[in-house]
């Protein structure tokens, strides 16, 4: 639906630009700046037997398959047959789609972590709505290949959360081996613009003497912004109409402005629901929508009006007391939101999580289900691929074992609810991208002393 | 305020204030010892201490008797690094006893006499199956302090070793506290010893101490005799190498590794050395230079070179709150290759012996201490968890400001609520 929207909105803007140009030829037409090169794999086709399925969209099947054409899900089914696919036993493994994460800084906050290579958050001023993650990623993180490892096919790049506004995330294919960000860069997903709540803007900029210095500073900060986006956006809107001069480019705004008209994706940094609160309130001032709330450590407290707001919420399965906005974590959390019928995501922001998503959803479904509620693996699964491709805009392309979708697919060991389960075949638009002993080796670990005497 | 106050009240009065006599009968018994796991066994508790292990065990006058039902029973997890009861709240400007900032205390800071057995994070972590850690400071200096051994029953008692190991940084971090470089990091070491060893008389006579203040050197003057352990922060192959030869060197020293994300470089000479090493299963990323070889599988090769090792989160990941996590690192390493036993006894009976206490703690076995844990599955897959919990005989409440949260917001309860706001 979003992706919809998005594809919509693009072809309007591009219009609209060319508008400004008085030329119509395609040939003129103004080039996405960044725009995607990912080329998925060559694939044959597959079709994994046999295997019990987790399809993403809540559901289970045991002895199922999976068949993969030219990168994409054909179908999922018993005993289904393809003529000349390639044809894996997957007796008493399991079958999920790829796990997405939504909230990652890889590539952003690379290893090594040192001074030079800490490069996710311009914190220079609590508005920095200008920048743009991708600017920040280092494709040869050997992190990347690690997620993979953990079953990841889809992660969201964040900026921090020192700012108000840290700037345009941005969805990313873990295309191992890829020489530039926009060989990574998911066709077509919507940009979205990191925002934070709570202790983190207060502390950075109050500790400096400006603004904002306390929570009530921020909310001023946010509020300026979008009002100051929204005359930005008018303007915008009568030139397009032919009434007067577009403003001058002005980046901050023209991702603000992206927000106020639902192309670019909110993904809002926010622990307390009390904060939670009142930026769903400030999201009704300005007329635009939170896609979801991200660390959320108190998204069970409001569960209700979450899944009323249809706002996802990305949360920890048990991260808490590391600061005081993070008191109040709980456990059930992720199966409160559940329970609730909200958008329910298990996130990392860690470049170890990321590495197994898959057991920090089984304890959020553990811990849900001695709460008393009946959660099925099935419906667990939605927090790790259908409901972050929702909060990113991308559930048509990806998320679930849909006919038609993107063949994103793992083949777990075991229960990839549990704590011994590996991911053994990971495959990426129908082609494998990674077999269990067989990793990818980074630009930066090639050669390095360990590794050559070890081969 | 007064809330929480009542709401901790509550909990502390829900807790048995004296040992029972408990058996309890057809667990999955891992008793960590020379029975390896007995199948249908049963564990006799008498006085906070276990008084039998085996099969048929007769049920004494009074005694309470409990029917695992064939579930594990174990003994309690022994997070072997952690902060837990040295803050509430780590950060937000929150009071926080694990760090020690300034040039007045370093080697001197005692966890031991900052620990707080009311902070929530104990019953939290409790709960959860482990029922012992080790407590380490950490300073911005060359010597983090000195740690204690707590038990996670929230008794006023609970410090049951008190500065037992000295940490000590001897790799990046560590470097980077003495100007900036591993070439100065040794020789500070050196000094160090020489003038806690040194102690009282240079400071007495006015010479003063190389490196050290006297409250510092005095603090570090048992560990310099080889009366304590030193607890030595090192990644890399080449530091663990030069650990290696300083022990050597050095025979009167203990010394243990915290860190060691390339000890399956050196794992044979390690081995050679008995050196102990404290690694994190979860480290396999080039995030330091000091770990570019950091790997899965590095308690796996550990563990056949025949290495004497314990799993807890690595240096720059012990927290104060998810001391609990300790049994998911131990079941991620048997993903990757480590042995169920090897790796249970790796968050139990080996952090138990690494600190000394290994005849009293880590084991289900008569005359041990009765930490004593049943589950209601495998205690390393993280869908498990304790159904009862006891810690030296006393059980305890399953109950914490976290399932009180839980319940006050349950999603039964929620819907109360949420009528409540609509009216």
């Amino acid at each position: 639906m979003r992706l919809g929207q998005w594809t919509a909105m693009a072809a309007a803007l591009l219009l609209a630009a060319c508008a400004t140009t008085s030329t119509d030829t395609p040939a003129d037409e103004p080039r996405v700046p960044f725009a995607s090169t990912y080329t998925p794999a060559p694939s044959t086709p597959t079709l994994i037997r046999n295997a019990t399925v987790l399809d993403g969209n809540g559901g289970e099947f045991a002895n199922y398959d999976v068949l993969m054409r030219d990168g994409r899900i054909v179908a999922i089914g018993a005993n289904l047959s393809a003529e000349g696919a390639t044809v894996i036993d997957a007796t008493g493994r399991f079958v999920t789609p790829g796990i997405i994460d939504a909230h990652s800084h890889l590539g952003a906050y690379p290893s090594p972590g040192i001074q030079a290579t800490s490069d996710g958050n311009e914190a220079t001023q609590p508005n920095t709505a200008e920048v743009w993650v991708e600017h920040s990623v280092w494709p040869h993180d050997p992190g990347f290949a690690r997620a993979v490892a953990g079953g990841i096919t889809t992660l969201h790049i964040l900026p921090g959360s020192a700012n108000l506004f840290g700037g345009r995330g941005v969805t990313l294919r873990p295309v191992l081996g890829a020489r530039t960000v926009q060989e990574m860069k998911f066709p077509d997903a919507p940009y979205s613009l990191k925002m934070a709540c709570g202790e983190n803007p207060s502390r950075v900029y109050g500790g400096r003497n400006s603004s904002p210095a306390t929570g009530m500073g921020n909310v001023a900060g946010y509020r300026q912004a979008f009002a100051n986006a929204a005359r930005y956006a008018r303007r915008q809107e009568r030139a397009e109409a032919g009434e007067g001069d577009p403003p001058d480019r002005d980046l901050e705004m023209e991702t603000l402005a992206g927000v106020l008209r639902g192309e670019i994706l909110l993904q809002w940094h926010c622990y307390r629901a009390d904060e939670m609160a009142v930026a769903i309130d400030i999201a009704r001032e300005f007329d635009f929508e939170i896609s979801a709330f991200h660390h959320a450590v108190e998204a069970y407290k409001i569960a209700d009006l979450l899944a009323e707001e249809e706002i996802c919420a990305a949360m920890w399965a048990d991260w808490w007391g590391f600061k005081i906005e993070a008191y109040d974590g709980i456990r059930e959390n992720i199966p409160f939101v559940h329970a609730a019928g909200g958008c329910a995501i298990v996130h990392s922001d860690s470049e170890v999580g990321i590495q197994r998503l898959n057991q920090e959803a089984a304890k959020a479904l553990a811990d849900g289900r001695r709460a008393g509620l009946e959660i099925s693996r099935g419906e667990a699964w939605t927090w790790l691929s259908r409901n972050p491709a929702r909060a990113l805009g991308i559930e048509d392309e990806t998320g679930t074992l849909t006919a038609g979708l993107r063949a994103d697919v793992v083949i777990w060991s075991a229960d990839p609810l549990t704590s011994y389960a590996v991911a053994e075949r990971v495959f990426m638009d129908g082609a494998e991208i990674y077999e269990r002993g067989r990793g990818h080796v980074s630009d930066f670990e090639l050669g390095q002393t360990y590794r050559e005497g070890a081969q | 305020m007064r809330i929480l106050a009542a709401l901790l009240m509550s909990v502390a009065l829900a807790s048995p204030a004296v040992a029972e006599t408990v058996l309890i009968q057809n667990g999955r018994v891992v008793t960590n010892g020379a029975a390896g796991i007995i199948e249908n066994g049963d564990v006799l508790i008498v006085d906070g201490r276990i008084t039998a292990v085996g099969a048929n065990i007769a049920a004494p006058r009074g005694a309470r008797v409990i029917d695992a039902q064939g579930r594990f029973v174990t003994p309690g997890g022994f997070a072997a690094m952690s902060e837990i009861g040295l803050s509430e709240i780590s950060g937000s400007g929150a009071p926080n006893d694990a760090s020690v900032e300034g040039d007045l205390i370093s080697a001197a800071a005692d966890a031991g006499r900052a620990f707080d057995p009311s902070v929530t994070a104990i019953a939290v972590t409790r709960m959860e199956g482990v029922t012992r850690a080790a407590i380490a400071p950490s300073s911005n200096r060359l010597f983090g302090g000195r740690g204690a051994l707590v038990s996670l029953g929230g008794e006023a008692d609970s410090v049951f070793g008190e500065r037992t190991f000295m940490v000590v940084d001897l790799g990046e971090t560590g470097a980077n506290r003495v100007g900036g470089s591993r070439a100065a990091v040794w020789p500070a070491f050196e000094a160090a010893l020489r003038d806690a060893r040194e102690y009282p008389s240079r400071y007495r006579n006015g010479q003063g101490g190389a490196v050290l203040n006297e409250i510092d050197a005095q603090a570090l003057q048992p560990f310099a005799r080889g009366e304590g352990t030193f607890l030595v922060h090192v990644e890399s192959a080449a530091d663990i190498r030069r650990l290696i030869a300083f022990a050597r060197a050095n025979p009167r020293l203990k010394f243990v590794i915290h860190g060691g994300a390339e000890a399956w470089q050196v794992a044979d000479e390690l081995a050679r050395s008995r050196i102990p090493v404290i690694i994190d299963p979860l480290s396999n990323l080039p995030d330091r230079f000091e770990r570019l070889s950091a790997r899965l599988d590095n308690a796996a090769i550990l563990a056949r070179a025949g290495v004497r090792f314990a799993i807890a989160p690595g240096p720059g990941s012990v927290d104060a709150h998810q001391a609990r996590l300790v049994l998911q690192l131990a079941g991620n390493a048997v993903a990757n290759g480590l042995p169920w036993d090897v790796a249970f006894a790796a968050v139990t009976r080996a952090p138990a012996d690494i600190f000394g206490v290994g005849n009293r703690l880590g084991r289900l076995e008569r005359n041990y201490l009765a930490d004593v844990v049943i589950w209601d599955g495998d205690p390393l897959e993280v869908q498990s968890a304790p159904t009862v919990v006891f810690i030296e005989g006393v059980e305890q409440p399953l109950v914490s400001r976290q399932t009180r949260l839980r319940d006050r917001y349950h999603p039964d309860r929620l819907r109360e609520l949420s009528s409540r706001t609509a009216q």
